[in-house]
């Protein structure tokens, strides 16, 4: 489904990935691992097409296109979903309206119809449900006076409407009490079809209690020095990046 | 009068503009037969503002020297019908009237069922009225506004909105303005009296519109607003004409104790339009709102000019005024606010937000607060940006595509304007129009 090959991606002149491989089949869940300013957020933004980031070479394809060429929107539309670290308050745009025009334009690029009022309405409602969303906060602008947690149960919530192939959650944990981690949580595994597939990016492996991954992968300087089942998140909580660091760094200089 | 007694104007290429309003002025209502020739005289001595001049520091009306305009007068005939100007209603149950070239176009008026207690009709007919005479050229001060002198001068019909005392009218009345060319260039002086009477509510929509052979006019409109006590006055002004309309717009707004009104001004079309709105909150417990919207693009100058006077305590005022700036466009606003020294207790607030779309467009803004009282709350900021690109990626993240989601939050942006109207129905009416004029 998702094959990154010697990515090497810069941001302001300064290289953050530097020859990064990974591969994801559909319906599995990666959890991408390692300590503050190792890439990982790099390398969500690159998946997303943010455009300050520079892609010097390497390939990422999708479902066998050349996913780097396309635009943002052209990625969505394809099924990658991204999950913001930080969601954007867009003040005047309702949640509701948000959601129905990007509906109905991932819709459109499939050759589907738009879904009316009353159908988006219906699903919107299902999906509420996931992530026991209010009806106010789809009446409310954009993220605009979220809390935290609300942001982050807004991200899942506009995930289940878009229904991804691919979702990748930006440090969703980051920021959330245990009640809010809990229903994130719930609405990720709530759409774990066998199909769908995660990245999960986080720095702590309290998250992946809840959202159990399949592959465990360490990110440091730039490309993954550690990959392993789902104990491994287990050893790096308890024994931190360190020796990683340490083994990484000592064969660097051997 | 002859052309030639015109060139007194500070500017010599005004001169020559000056030069161009041939018939200046024809002493056409009997009733205010002294105050047109005052304005004349002060029209000759005044000329037109150049840029030298303070409040016109932004704005050139350099484009009026380009053209030779003949000034209209009671013998043009209107030739607009009903049909002609059924799309320009903002909504179903609007009481429409027709103002075609400054003249009242009974004809293409559509307004059969005038609640009691209003009384709509045309200035011409009108201006011997008592209660017109009261108050028609009172409160537009002609004396340093050239272009207020101008109209005033020129002034030959228009349109007479009153309401009586304990009047009640929800329904939109709405007055469209319709400049009609045919192939030769015109000034058009509009003249609006709305005088609501003691507990009145009114709820007036002055539209702008451009029909015929799109030659250059110079729209010259002079409103007055008499708001009584515990008067509401809800007012619409909606620009919409094609870039060689030059508009400049005089509002003024006279209020009594405990009265309301509420303005919004939207401006998308026009070549050069200028609106000076005056509000002067006269008497205690006065509310005001002024809303504005500017949406300018290829090289329209869009500017709005505004002035809230708090003479006497406990009163309110609100301002918040936004403009999105595209193409060459220059936007401008200038906020003026003043509280004497006997209007204690005053609450004035003031808010301007811009976003630039493109490297050439420019916008001035410039907040001025003169405060005499001591015991008053009062704010202004003002911001000129552009467009949020985070927000913009977090739309095409989930899907909506650049365009789209330019569009989407340009919309945004400006529909917070429009969403202070009270009126549910024209909200939403302008709220379509706004959709349009952004997708145009």
């Amino acid at each position: 489904m998702l094959s990154i090959k010697d990515l090497v991606a810069s941001v302001e002149e300064k290289q953050i990935l530097k020859g990064l491989n990974f591969e994801v089949k559909p319906g599995e869940v990666h959890a991408i691992m390692g300590p503050n300013g190792s890439g990982k957020s790099t390398l969500a933004s690159v998946l997303a097409g943010r455009e300050e980031y520079e892609v010097n070479s390497g390939s990422v394809t999708f479902n066998g296109e050349d996913l780097l060429e396309m635009s943002p929107e052209d990625r969505a539309r394809a099924g990658i979903f991204l999950a913001f670290q930080y969601p954007v308050e867009i003040p005047g745009v309702s949640n509701a309206n948000f959601l129905k025009t990007a509906v109905n334009e991932v819709r459109k690029s499939k050759g589907l119809e738009a879904l009316d009022s009353k159908q988006f309405l219906k699903v919107m409602q299902e999906k509420m449900k996931l992530v026991e969303m209010d009806k106010t906060m789809t009446q409310r602008s954009v993220n605009e006076g979220f809390s935290g947690g609300e942001k982050k149960r807004n991200e899942i919530f506009q995930m289940a409407m878009l229904e991804p192939s691919l979702a990748i959650l930006d440090e969703t944990d980051s920021g959330l009490d245990i009640d809010a981690l809990r229903i994130v949580s719930n609405g990720v595994n709530a759409l774990r079809d066998g199909k769908r597939s995660f990245i999960v990016i986080t720095h702590y492996q309290r998250l992946l209690d809840y959202i159990v991954p399949d592959h465990v992968h360490v990110l440091y300087k730039g490309r993954i020095v550690k990959s392993g089942p789902k104990e491994l998140a287990l050893e790096l909580e308890e024994k931190g990046y360190d020796w990683i660091k340490e083994e990484v760094d000592s064969s660097v200089n051997a | 009068m002859s052309t030639s007694t015109l060139n007194n104007s500070s500017a010599e290429s005004f001169t020559q503009a000056v030069d161009h309003f041939r018939e200046l002025y024809g002493n056409h209502l009997p009733a205010q037969k002294s105050l047109q020739a005052d304005a004349a005289a002060v029209f000759i001595q005044l000329g037109i503002p150049t840029t030298k001049h303070e409040e016109w520091k932004y704005t050139s009306l350099a484009v009026l020297a380009k053209n030779t305009y003949r000034s209209v007068n009671p013998s043009d005939n209107c030739s607009l019908s009903k049909s002609d100007v059924a799309s320009l209603a903002l909504t179903n149950d609007t009481l429409l009237y027709v103002i075609e070239n400054g003249k009242f176009n009974a004809s293409a008026s559509n307004a059969n069922a005038l609640p009691k207690g209003i009384t709509v009709g045309s200035l011409a007919e009108m201006a011997g009225d008592a209660r017109v005479q009261a108050h028609l050229m009172k409160h537009a001060d002609f004396s340093d506004e050239s272009l207020v002198a101008l109209n005033t001068a020129l002034t030959f019909d228009g349109i007479v909105i009153i309401a009586d005392a304990k009047t009640e009218c929800a329904t939109p009345i709405q007055i469209a303005v319709v400049n009609n060319t045919a192939g030769e260039a015109l000034n058009i002086p509009v003249r609006i009296l709305v005088i609501a009477e003691k507990n009145a509510i009114v709820n007036v929509t002055e539209t702008h519109h451009s029909f015929g052979s799109k030659s250059p006019v110079l729209v010259n409109v002079v409103s007055e607003v008499v708001i009584a006590e515990q008067a509401r006055v809800n007012y619409i002004k909606l620009q919409d004409e094609d870039q060689n309309t030059c508009h400049v717009n005089y509002h003024k707004v006279n209020m009594a104790r405990d009265s309301y009104q509420h303005i919004s001004t939207l401006t998308w079309g026009g070549g050069l339009v200028r609106n000076n709105l005056n509000i002067r909150l006269d008497d205690v417990n006065c509310t005001s709102y002024l809303n504005g919207l500017t949406i300018a693009k290829d090289y329209q100058v869009i500017d709005h000019h505004t002035v809230v006077d708090h003479a006497m305590p406990n009163c309110y005022s609100n301002e918040l005024y936004k403009g999105i700036i595209d193409g060459h466009a220059q936007g401008v606003f200038n906020g003026k606010i003043f509280v004497r020294k006997d209007a204690q207790k005053t609450n004035a607030f003031q808010s301007n937000k811009n976003v630039l779309l493109s490297d050439d467009a420019s916008m001035n803004a410039k907040p001025q607060l003169e405060i005499f009282a001591d015991d008053v709350k009062c704010s202004h900021g003002a911001t000129t940006g552009q467009i949020d690109e985070e927000a913009l990626f977090y739309l095409r993240a989930r899907g909506i595509g650049e365009v789209s989601g330019r569009a989407l939050l340009n919309h945004a942006f400006a529909a917070d304007v429009i969403e202070q109207i009270p009126d549910e129905n024209l909200k939403s009416a302008l709220l379509d129009r706004l959709t349009a004029r952004l997708n145009a």
